[in-house]
């Protein structure tokens, strides 16, 4: 690493020849494109596996371009081949991870921003002990509450449900949501809320009127974020549903793991890039708020 | 009745957050550490029994395993995330063409899930047709990478998984660390003569003491939770080589019905984690203060 930082850095200084410059140029971004390669080369392979036919595969090599664009595997990891039992694809799993993902967004951003008011624009005795009450929230491994959680989703008849993973993954964004609200409303000012409250604005006002309309931000942030963590959710999901209530990335691994027949290594391609493309999608598209997101609500990674 | 509403309306609307996790977060832990002291298997039991699980748990050699396998996993994890972010992030800030595609490039691997990204290195790392057989193809015949597949070596390949997921994001928290020093120390250092690398190994990087420890705790954080990873890549295997806490717990809470093990397991993980964690978030705290 050392002597990287020593070339990388020599560059720059006015001293050196021209020479030496423009090789260490050219060695920065060497490195630079060369760790590229590295993030982008799973992906590739992941595409043109997904392209290509089981003959394809046997006799090319990971980096071979397929012979053509051929959409088979997609088409069956989508729909699957039409025949009954057994027959897994992920269309139905993938209407569960929106049916799944849109409510729990929605109430935990909801509460979140509602708590986070709270604690910034009224404060009180001992606000900052409840902030430090949620904010632990972020940080407990969840294996300490699967089995109680378990045993209370069967107590209220959600287990493998749907409205169980709801309230799931809404109670445990709950401490981000919190985080991410509070820490942008910490920073408007608090004479705008005061000055408010003597025109005799009451509580929802202040937020409807005041704080709503500049908070588009934190809320993009805040919604990408949970999005992103519900979506690629695992542990929840496959210990609180199976069969047909099963979010995608538990039967994306179940559809890899079945070893019924023969590997179709296309058609499990075809299934994590269909799995991966939405929050893929929303990195490309807001990849800043994304970015924002995991600086700031990174304790969960 | 309506004044008093009034009054109390905001820890009304404050209120569903707090029970909330009051209850499923703090409850929830303290029903788990309850039960980790009962004999439970199937169902739990209620009557106490001692720190027995806890004495079967450090007896049981799946454990110690699981427990070698995530520090020596958390080591290189931490070692290989942090050198690449911060090479990444240092290289970055030479003024880069095409600064933003090379940083979208080495953050994506965040916003996929760790299923996808385990079934992608599952198939890369497979030995019959991934990239064993690439250089075996290109010619090198003796090239073997049967590590996926090997006892020894399987661990490594989470590593590999786990490491081109995370340091992308290493990389973006440096970015940002450097991007928040003032010019002017820059600037006053090199005309006190001092070279861009001393710039950056005597000044910018002890200025990123916080950016290191935000790193670790994050990575740390991740590994012990790691459990998605595993699953997708090896299940644990082959045999129990790859096998982790996290797995450990789930497995024993949810196919071999020891609840009382699988509840100590739980929170073994809970204390590693605080253990990280309170430090943290003390030191975070007494900032905010400072400030």
């Amino acid at each position: 690493m050392q002597d990287n930082l020593k070339s990388s850095s020599y560059q720059r200084l006015e001293q050196k020849s021209k020479y030496t410059n423009m090789f260490l140029r050219w060695f920065l971004y060497f490195v630079l494109i060369l760790f590229a390669s590295y993030f982008i080369f799973p992906l590739y392979v992941m595409v043109v596996t997904s392209l290509k036919t089981m003959e394809e595969i046997r006799q090319g090599t990971l980096l071979s371009w397929p012979g053509g664009l051929n959409f088979d595997s997609w088409a069956v990891a989508w729909g699957g081949r039409g025949y009954g039992a057994g027959d897994t694809f992920l269309r139905p799993y993938f209407w569960n991870s929106i049916k799944m993902v849109v409510p729990a967004v929605f109430f935990s951003t909801f509460i979140g921003a509602m708590t986070g008011y709270v604690l910034t624009k009224w404060r009180f005795k001992g606000d900052s002990w409840v902030f430090l009450f949620l904010l632990f929230g972020c940080f407990i491994p969840f294996q300490a509450i699967l089995l109680p959680m378990a045993r209370t989703l069967g107590a209220l008849g959600i287990s493998n449900s749907i409205v169980g993973l709801v309230l799931v993954h809404t109670v445990y964004g709950i401490p981000f949501t919190t985080l991410f609200f509070r820490n942008y409303y910490v920073s408007v000012p608090t004479e705008l809320v005061k000055a408010a409250r003597i025109d005799g604005a009451g509580f929802f006002k202040i937020f409807f009127k005041i704080l709503l309309p500049i908070s588009a931000p934190i809320i993009v942030v805040t919604v990408i974020w949970q999005f992103t963590q519900i979506w690629n959710d695992f542990l929840f999901g496959s210990t609180f549903s199976f069969g047909e209530a099963a979010p995608i990335q538990v039967a994306l691994n179940n559809m890899v793991l079945s070893s019924t027949s023969v590997k179709e290594y296309n058609v499990d391609m075809a299934s994590a890039i269909i799995a991966g493309v939405p929050t893929l999608i929303v990195y490309v598209l807001a990849g800043k708020y994304f970015i924002r997101g995991l600086t700031s609500g990174a304790v969960k990674g | 009745m309506f004044k008093w509403l009034e009054k109390n309306l905001p820890k009304i609307v404050m209120a569903p957050a707090v029970g909330l996790i009051g209850w499923f977060v703090y409850g929830f832990v303290l029903w788990t550490l309850y039960i980790s002291f009962t004999n439970s298997k199937i169902l739990p039991k209620y009557e106490l029994w001692g720190v027995g699980q806890y004495e079967k748990l450090w007896a049981s050699r799946k454990w110690l395993i699981s427990v070698d396998n995530l520090l020596v996993f958390t080591a290189l994890f931490l070692i290989f995330c942090i050198v690449i972010g911060i090479i990444l992030a240092i290289f970055l800030d030479q003024k880069i063409r095409a600064e933003g595609v090379l940083r979208t490039i080495y953050l994506y691997p965040m916003a996929l899930s760790f299923i996808v990204t385990g079934t992608a290195w599952k198939w890369i790392l497979n030995p019959t047709l991934g990239i064993q057989k690439m250089f075996i193809d290109w010619g090198f015949e003796n090239f073997t990478f049967d590590w996926l597949v090997n006892r020894e070596m399987a661990i490594y390949t989470i590593v590999i998984a786990g490491v081109w997921q995370s340091a992308g994001f290493v990389m973006a928290l440096f970015l940002a660390g450097l991007r928040s020093v003032e010019d002017e120390i820059v600037k006053a250092a090199k005309i006190d003569g001092a070279g861009l690398f001393t710039v950056y190994w005597r000044i910018l990087l002890p200025m990123m003491r916080p950016v290191f420890f935000t790193s670790f705790v994050i990575l740390v954080h991740i590994s012990i939770k790691s459990y998605d990873l595993i699953v997708a890549l090896t299940q644990g295997g082959p045999g129990i080589s790859t096998t982790m806490p996290a797995l450990f717990m789930t497995q024993a809470a949810f196919h071999k019905s020891q609840v009382g093990l699988s509840a100590a397991s739980a929170m073994m993980m809970f204390m590693a984690v605080a253990a990280v964690i309170i430090p943290y978030l003390y030191s975070e705290l007494r900032r905010e203060n400072a400030r």
